[in-house]
């Protein structure tokens, strides 16, 4: 038999809250605001405390001023339509002749309406703007659907989307029927055809060692020839589409033509200079470093400079490029440079092991990067990948430089229109075009952040 | 016999990437005749030569004064095109050095603000960085230039910042300038003999101390020393140098009202609005990389360091920054690249920096393109080798000594 003590409790202890410093709105603010400005306990902590609410004050008091004079020049000072088309004088105070109040800041909306077209397409002809819309339909689609999880045939959707996408794009937007003669791409695809079979009669062993070895070379340069022509074939058919040339394209339509055709050519570009740069071969490896450094070396402007005034240097009399193009070979040339180190980088955190395992099971070296290295290092650069491609879209605004009229080349050139002449003019279009490249590069850069933390929870084991 | 060594000369991978590298070069030599030859062809159609004899017949263009056509005394119709390229180097250099000062301090600031414990701080970092860098750095140039700068007070106004002293207007920001006059030679020779001093002082203090455990006061007497010895040399040779401080006329012929040239020091807008953008823009990524390198270092450092009875300050100080700068130090420097490179935006408010004057005022009345833009290329990848060349130095001297 126990003798109760008297000191022990016979009930369970009750259960308190939790300290108010630590739970609830009121734990979080003190931990999160209030603990860091509240320490008098000695002169230093003091004046740190003091600081800190002063600091603190004055970035309310900053954010909130911000956040006010944006949402009043916005949205609440904002001018919203124009219903009897004065155009300018609606956004004109009384002083410059309008019916404003003098002192009024705000935006010009009616002013972006009127340019929107403008902003998104440029000159493109009105009644053929369906065919933008429907490459970005179907560029929208097929990317969601490349992207997003647990959809069938993702791997499928994205191959289309690399090849034939940018073919069907091409098309819809140019109009096609690009001149060049069907006899030509006929006996082109037939010296594919045979460069084709002489590579298999070699890979069979028909035409002795020397072929055996090179068979692969004349496979991939027939493939190559025939996949070349088969474009070209293509893009030479008559669809019945009225042709627009590259001078009437413009605004956002010109900035994601660039980004987009940018890094679509830059990935197998820099793939194939990041394997050169880290070749044994000392006249691969350094060629390609040379390359690679000289385009990370100079600015995308000088860049755009050289195409646009050297590039009609180095080819022949006669061959002429339109604007549009030079501007796209100098981009793909520097993003591929960018695109190469991010490989790198990938192909650097593969395990020696990797490639050591490839080899004991007898496998080439094309082999070992197209099925074991490649895949992995590719997967480990995703982030990076997208990181260069949210700076390369950025970047195509550098275009406007050099006289192509992408989105922000629109905006200035929307400015410059006196119909519509205001002091407030430039900061409408400003904000605008601001919105929409923040949409964009913070949606991809929240992508970016997705994928990493997804590929570092998969890669924890 | 014969086919087996014949066999064996092909699988031999030294041979056969040997073979492939004769291969790519001549590919490459093919290639570059190709294009050295259709360019002679391109230019002889053109009447074109090759030479750099355009560098020095006079230039006949007006640049906005800058640090550049100050340095280089620019004259129209005297100076030759040599100069321009040198104003345009000078003026690049400009914007970059206080770009990268600017950049350096906030980005320092606002990544540490990221990190702090206070949600307001730590919001107001976040929304900095995330805004400043998801916007072109070019639509940010023409905003500070176009929207913001354009809205100043026109030319025979101003608004005062420090009153006579710092004031601002459509033509620029004027600050007062120094008037250097003979002897104040002395005085820069007191300050480089004082940081000589100073260095010199510093390693002995150091040694004194591994051999001793004493301690020498070298923050207090080389501020004592520097400041000391210069201003010393200041007053004992007469004070040689003045401020001029801008004029500004409010009365007199309407045409003569507004700041006076001849006086102060004038900041043009365009090199204000280049430098605010480039400051800003590239501060938001500077940000990332400071959290990201004070992250980086593991937080059993700082308990360790308190273990052994270090203040917050020595802690951070000794421990935290050095292990956090190794880090922090090789994207800082692409950064600092990043920002030199990203200079040449300021062709499109027309700054007078390399790119603009050179690549393409000058060029356009030269029209010397190959020899020109290879100028202005070699700049550029000038300053890329050479920041290259400092990482791998500084890489080397900072690397990890594991055991």
């Amino acid at each position: 038999m126990t003798t109760p003590h008297k000191y022990v409790r016979t009930e369970d202890a009750p259960l308190l809250p939790p300290p108010a410093t630590e739970a609830g709105i009121t734990g979080w603010l003190w931990q999160n605001i209030f603990a860091s400005m509240s320490d008098f306990q000695s002169l230093g902590a003091a004046i740190r405390s003091l600081f800190m609410i002063l600091f603190s004050l004055l970035l309310v008091y900053l954010f909130i001023d911000q956040t006010y004079g944006l949402i009043d020049f916005a949205i609440l000072s904002a001018v919203w339509s124009d219903p009897e088309g004065l155009k300018r004088e609606v956004c004109w105070t009384v002083q410059q002749g309008g019916s404003l109040p003098d002192g009024w800041h705000g935006a010009c909306w009616p002013f972006v309406w009127a340019k929107q077209k403008f902003a998104w397409f440029g000159p493109y002809p009105s009644e053929e703007l369906w065919r933008i819309y429907l490459s970005l339909i179907v560029g929208s689609i097929g990317l969601v659907w490349a992207l997003r999880e647990r959809l069938p045939y993702r791997r499928q959707v994205g191959v289309l989307m690399l090849t034939l996408y940018p073919l069907l794009a091409f098309i819809l937007l140019t109009g096609g029927n690009s001149d060049a003669s069907f006899t030509g791409i006929g006996v082109w695809i037939i010296v594919g055809l045979a460069l084709i079979s002489v590579g298999r009669m070699g890979a069979a062993g028909h035409l002795g060692t020397i072929f055996a070895e090179l068979a692969g070379i004349f496979g991939i340069v027939g493939w190559g020839i025939i996949a070349l022509n088969v474009v070209r074939g293509i893009v030479a058919v008559d669809f019945n589409l009225t042709p627009v040339g590259t001078g009437d394209w413009g605004g956002l339509l010109i900035t994601l033509v660039v980004a987009l055709t940018g890094i679509v050519a830059s990935l197998p570009l820099g793939i194939i200079l990041a394997l050169g740069r880290r070749s044994e071969m000392p006249v691969v490896s350094v060629l390609c470093t040379i390359f690679i450094e000289f385009w990370r070396g100079v600015p995308l402007i000088t860049v755009l400079f050289m195409a646009s005034v050297m590039l009609p240097l180095f080819l022949p009399a006669g061959v002429n490029f339109d604007n549009l193009l030079r501007a796209l070979i100098g981009v793909m040339l520097f993003s591929a440079a960018y695109m190469a180190e991010v490989v790198r980088g990938g192909l650097q955190a593969i395990d020696k092991g990797q490639y050591e395992g490839a080899q004991a099971m007898g496998l080439s070296y094309w082999q070992t990067m197209r099925l074991i290295v490649l895949p992995q290092a590719l997967t480990h650069v995703i982030p990076g990948i997208v990181n260069t491609f949210i700076g390369l879209f950025k970047d195509t605004t550098l275009v406007s430089i050099v006289g192509i009229f992408d989105l922000l080349g629109a905006g200035q050139s929307a400015i410059a229109d006196a119909a519509w002449s205001t002091p407030v003019q430039a900061i409408t279009i400003y904000l605008y075009i601001g919105i929409i490249f923040f949409i964009f590069c913070f949606g991809m850069s929240r992508y970016s952040i997705f994928m990493e933390n997804k590929l570092s929870k998969s890669r924890r084991h | 016999m014969q086919q087996s060594s014949l066999k064996s000369i092909i699988y031999d991978a030294r041979l056969r990437g040997y073979f492939y590298q004769v291969f790519i070069l001549g590919c490459l030599a093919f290639g570059l005749w190709w294009l050295i030859d259709n360019t002679v062809t391109n230019l002889a159609d053109r009447g074109k030569t090759v030479g750099f004899g355009f560098l020095t017949e006079n230039a006949g263009f007006q640049i906005s004064s800058t640090l550049g056509t100050w340095l280089f005394d620019y004259k129209v119709g005297q100076s030759s095109y040599l100069d321009v390229y040198f104003i345009g180097i000078a003026n690049t250099f400009l914007v970059a050095v206080l770009g990268i000062a600017g950049a350096t301090v906030l980005g320092f600031t606002v990544g540490i603000m990221r990190l702090s414990k206070n949600f307001i701080i730590r919001s107001f970092a976040t929304v900095y960085i995330e805004l400043l860098r998801n916007i072109p750095l070019l639509l940010q140039l023409f905003f500070w230039y176009f929207a913001v700068l354009r809205a100043l007070p026109s030319k025979r106004d101003k608004i005062e910042i420090i009153p006579d002293v710092v004031a601002m207007n459509i033509t620029g920001l004027y600050l007062p300038a120094p008037v250097i006059e003979p002897g104040f030679i002395y005085s820069v020779i007191a300050f480089v003999i004082a940081i000589i001093i100073t260095l010199v002082m510093k390693s002995w203090a150091q040694k004194r101390q591994f051999e001793t455990g004493q301690r020498f006061p070298v923050l207090w007497t080389a501020l004592g020393l520097i400041i000391g010895l210069t201003m010393l040399t200041f007053w004992i040779t007469g004070s040689p140098m003045n401020w001029s401080y801008p004029e500004f006329k409010m009365t007199g012929a309407i045409l003569r009202r507004g700041f006076q040239s001849g006086s102060g020091m004038v900041l043009v807008p365009e090199m204000l609005a280049v430098w605010l953008a480039l400051t800003l823009y590239t501060a938001a990524f500077i940000a990332e990389i400071v959290r990201a390198g004070i992250l980086a270092v593991a937080k059993g450092q700082t308990e360790a360091a308190y273990s052994i009875g270090m203040r917050p300050g020595m802690t951070l100080r000794l421990i935290i920054i050095p292990q956090a700068l190794r880090v922090i130090i090789p994207p800082l420097t692409s950064q600092y690249l990043n920002l030199t490179k990203n200079s040449s935006l300021a062709v499109a408010i027309a700054y007078p920096e390399l790119v603009s004057i050179f690549a393409g005022t000058a060029l356009n009345q030269v029209g010397k393109e190959i020899e020109m833009i290879f100028m202005m290329m070699m700049v550029y990848l000038t300053f890329s080798v050479a920041t290259a060349a400092f990482m791998n130095w500084f890489n080397a001297r900072v690397k990890l000594v594991e055991r």
